[in-house]
């Protein structure tokens, strides 16, 4: 049955599971949460991910930015002599790319742009223009700690926030499970109590990982649930204690307080925590993502992106320049819709995807 | 980023307007209008076409020769925009015979189960349709139980079959509708990405299948670069026959919804602009979204959303007193209440034209409001109606029971005075359209520094606004800081005693 999810074409005939998934939901409904720990090793066994060998990870993120890699390459396979046609058609990609005006300024009219570097006779041949813009690429992605903070004594505590339909929840599943195949246990908090289906959306996923996970009623307040699931936490020493939170729109200023009460209750309850406070970002939008980062972290200070849906065309060049302007570095990349289609965030591999 | 593109709209506007339009800084102008549709997520290749029309249209005989060139020159820039968005269509079409077939599609966390709930309320209540909802999203754990939950929520049935595949669970949906009697069925497709094989072929069977009178993509407003290939491949595979954008209540200038439509041709519908499900699918408008991208606040939206909500004659009474020298502290009050209840301040202030770039060098804070709305609500009605009795040892009481110093007490009063001096000036210095708006702005601007004069200028520039609907359910923690003192009924107590001097004057006038 778990078998069934995966592989694109079987996807199709899986059967909705919320259909005859009355009962589980039902009894998840208990304002206790703690579904028990009963065994998450036990369900373990049956996950799918063990099927797909752990391919080269980096393999996953060069495909998803293949897209943009040809579109940069074509401009350099061909012998071109380095004029400002050429350096149009490389600022053209760049906006593509989403990189921003601000980000493509830099890295073309910058005093370490292209252009100054052509006027200096730095560079010379189109050739190296490549090269000239990995280093500086590389250069403004400030080299953070993108590994994941891990608290002294567990449980680690994970808030993961975001707009409406970025992918927080599907991440949230694919980070629990790379945590437990890590060998960590963990435990889920389905604090967003305002969408409809959410908490059994999360549910269906605990149920597949085999993680447990704690709910409140409908409509009840979400910091209420991530209280209960810091309670949880610490009653059954679990390693990671992941909070889904409900979508906002980062200008909505009372969902914006919610979200500092959820993490009020949290640091509360477990000193120090959240020990990350991720943002997950839709590698589709645009220069709005700047926006969004700015505000959240203003209410919540983030420690890092997740940058979902980059499967897709999209290319999240912003995250460049929130990782300049806000020093907020990616973390975690989304690659697709399966549970593995997850993997650290790597600076150079991202700039070296993007040029090579 | 959002405060900089609005800022370079008003310094192009500032630039433009001093000079004369020439060939030569054309190309300036041209290159920074450019960089600000970039930063408002316009696609490349489609700024590209569009400028080209701008500055083609820009030096023909009617901005050069013209009165005024640089508002010209913008208003070219505006109107070319507005035209490319448009024309206004919000028509759908309904079969002849059995019922008709509206399809959802769009990439994932688009919006699409949402709205496909908000459009089947629209239809049931506005255009008297019977509408059933489709659960064909298989994909996404638990998208067919919240759609389920959407429909219970407004009374719309839900179609759903478990261990079918999409395509099959539609053709039999409409099988459903002829026995339930409903006339039009809206199918609900899992997000896919545009250059998933599999499952663009898989909606392309839907389609075939049940061939839908409407198809229409779902798109984010804050797509950025992307909304071109994927609005692409969807209108290619599917050929669309129209475009909702959502979550067009966040802050995001919306460039996409220009590439989307340079790119398919397609018309946008539907804009949707929040989370709840009534009243938040609202019809597309070209020039309010021009606007929007261009940073001049999109002023149309929100004289709607007023016009939707206030009563007509209310509004037009507040409108009038605003002009006039009988605005007093409780309509002052009636009137925070009510942007307060719109959400965040700063949000809408920087809807207002040429107001955008400057909000937050304004130090605006929401819980400056609370404050206020404490102080005048410690306040009798008298004093309210009458704010130049209050000496000194009223004011002290006021504080004390608004909990705040004196001096914040005094604060409030003059910057009352201002602001309806300063109402005074804006009615007279109001020009024509939104440009004349601008102006008239502009040259306001140096009064415009308390919170109340902005205020002010928000219900001149728009018309009074109510709540735009903050969500029920989902508020959040207390505003902090709002001391309850004074009570809510004083103003209602004070609206009753008017309302029956009103009433005895009738009554003498009837026995008349």
């Amino acid at each position: 049955m778990f078998r069934k999810w995966f592989g694109k074409k079987e996807n199709l005939e899986e059967p909705q599971p919320p259909a005859q998934g009355d009962e589980p939901l039902s009894t998840k409904a208990s304002p206790k949460a703690a579904e028990g720990p009963q065994g998450p090793e036990a369900q373990a066994m049956e996950a799918p991910d063990s099927e797909e060998p752990k391919k080269a990870r980096w393999s996953l993120f060069g495909r998803a930015l293949e897209k943009t890699r040809k579109g940069l390459k074509s401009l350099f396979t061909f012998r071109r002599t380095l004029d400002e046609a050429f350096v149009e058609e490389i600022e053209a990609e760049l906006f593509g790319a989403d990189f921003g005006p601000e980000t493509v300024r830099a890295l073309l009219d910058g005093p370490n742009g292209i252009r100054q570097a052509w006027k200096d006779k730095t560079i010379t041949e189109a050739e190296e223009v490549r090269e000239f813009l990995k280093r500086n690429l590389k250069a403004m992605l400030t080299r953070r700690e993108v590994k994941l903070a891990q608290a002294a004594t567990p449980p680690t505590v994970i808030l993961v926030a975001g707009v409406n339909g970025t992918g927080k929840t599907t991440s949230i599943a694919k980070l629990a499970r790379r945590l437990r195949d890590d060998g960590k246990s963990v435990v889920l908090a389905a604090a967003d109590t305002f969408r409809a289906a959410a908490v059994e959306q999360l549910t269906i996923w605990s149920q597949r990982l085999g993680v447990d996970i704690v709910t409140g009623k409908p409509q009840a307040d979400p910091a209420s649930v991530a209280y209960q699931g810091a309670e949880t936490a610490l009653a059954t020493g679990v390693d990671y204690l992941i909070v889904d939170t409900a979508g906002r729109l980062h200008t909505q200023v009372n969902l914006m307080r919610e979200l500092r009460k959820i993490r009020d209750v949290l640091s509360k309850k477990i000193p120090g925590s959240p020990h990350e406070c991720l943002l997950v970002l839709d590698a589709t939008t645009g220069q709005n993502a700047l926006n969004q980062a700015k505000l959240f972290q203003a209410e919540v200070e983030l420690s890092g992106i997740i940058l979902a849906k980059l499967d897709g065309t999209a290319k999240g060049g912003i995250v460049v320049a929130i990782n300049n302007q806000l020093d907020i570095p990616v973390k975690m990349i989304g690659v697709g819709e399966k549970l593995e289609d997850m993997e650290p965030f790597d600076v150079d591999k991202f700039v070296d995807a993007v040029f090579e | 980023m959002f405060e900089a593109i609005t800022r370079r709209f008003t310094d192009i506007i500032g630039n433009i307007t001093r000079k004369k339009i020439t060939e030569g800084n054309i190309k300036e102008t041209l290159r920074e209008i450019r960089v600000a549709l970039l930063e408002a997520d316009v696609a490349f290749e489609v700024i590209k076409d569009f400028l080209a029309k701008v500055e083609a249209e820009a030096l023909g005989d009617r901005v050069l020769k013209g009165v005024n060139p640089g508002q010209q020159f913008i208003s070219v820039v505006y109107e070319e925009m507005a035209k490319l968005m448009g024309p206004v269509d919000t028509s759908l079409h309904y079969a002849q015979q059995g019922p008709t077939v509206i399809l959802m599609a769009g990439l994932q966390g688009s919006g699409k189960t949402t709205t496909c709930g908000k459009l089947a309320l629209l239809l049931k209540t506005e255009q008297k349709r019977r509408p059933l909802l489709v659960a064909a999203d298989v994909q996404r754990p638990a998208a067919v139980e919240q759609l389920k939950k959407l429909g219970e929520q407004i009374g719309v049935p839900v179609f759903s079959e478990s261990g079918v595949k999409p395509p099959q669970i539609c053709l039999h949906s409409l099988d459903f509708a002829k026995r339930q009697g409903c006339d039009t069925v809206i199918l609900d497709s899992a997000g896919r990405l545009h250059i998933d094989e599999a499952m663009m072929a898989e909606v392309k069977e839907v389609a075939a299948l049940t061939t839908p009178q409407e198809i229409f993509l779902v798109c984010d407003a804050m797509t950025g670069q992307d909304a071109v290939k994927s609005a692409k491949q969807f209108n290619e595979q599917l050929s669309l026959t129209g475009v909702i954008l959502t979550k067009l209540d966040g802050d995001a200038r919306g460039g996409a919804a220009l590439s989307v439509k340079a790119i398919t041709g397609k018309p946008i519908k539907f804009v949707g602009v929040g989370e709840k499900l009534e009243n938040t699918l609202k019809p597309f408008r070209p020039d309010g979204m021009a606007q929007r991208i261009l940073g001049f606040g999109d002023v149309l939206q929100l004289v709607d959303d007023a016009r939707k909500v206030v009563n007509a004659e209310e509004a037009t009474q507040l409108q009038e007193k605003l002009l006039s020298a009988t605005f007093n502290l409780n309509d002052f009050l009636k009137h925070i209440s009510a942007v307060k209840k719109m959400g965040s301040m700063k949000d809408l202030l920087k809807m207002v034209p040429g107001l955008g770039a400057h909000v937050d060098d304004m130090g605006v804070e929401d819980k400056e409001l609370s404050q206020i709305e404490a102080i005048i609500q410690s306040m009798t009605p008298k004093e309210r109606e009458r704010p130049e009795i209050l000496n000194t040892s009223r004011r002290d009481r006021i504080a004390r029971g608004a909990q705040v110093a004196r001096t914040e007490v005094d604060g409030l009063l003059k910057q009352f005075q201002m602001m309806k001096k300063f109402m005074d000036e804006f009615s007279r210095a109001g020009g024509k359209g939104p440009l004349g708006k601008i102006k008239a702005l502009a040259s306001a601007k140096k009064q415009m520094s308390d919170i109340t004069g902005m205020m002010h200028k928000m219900v001149e520039a728009t018309g009074p606004q109510q709540q735009k609907g903050t969500q029920k359910g989902r508020g959040g923690p207390q505003q902090p800081g709002n001391p309850k003192t004074g009570s809510a009924s004083g103003l209602s107590k004070d609206e009753i005693r008017k309302r029956r001097k009103a009433e005895r004057q009738n009554k003498k006038k009837n026995r008349r």
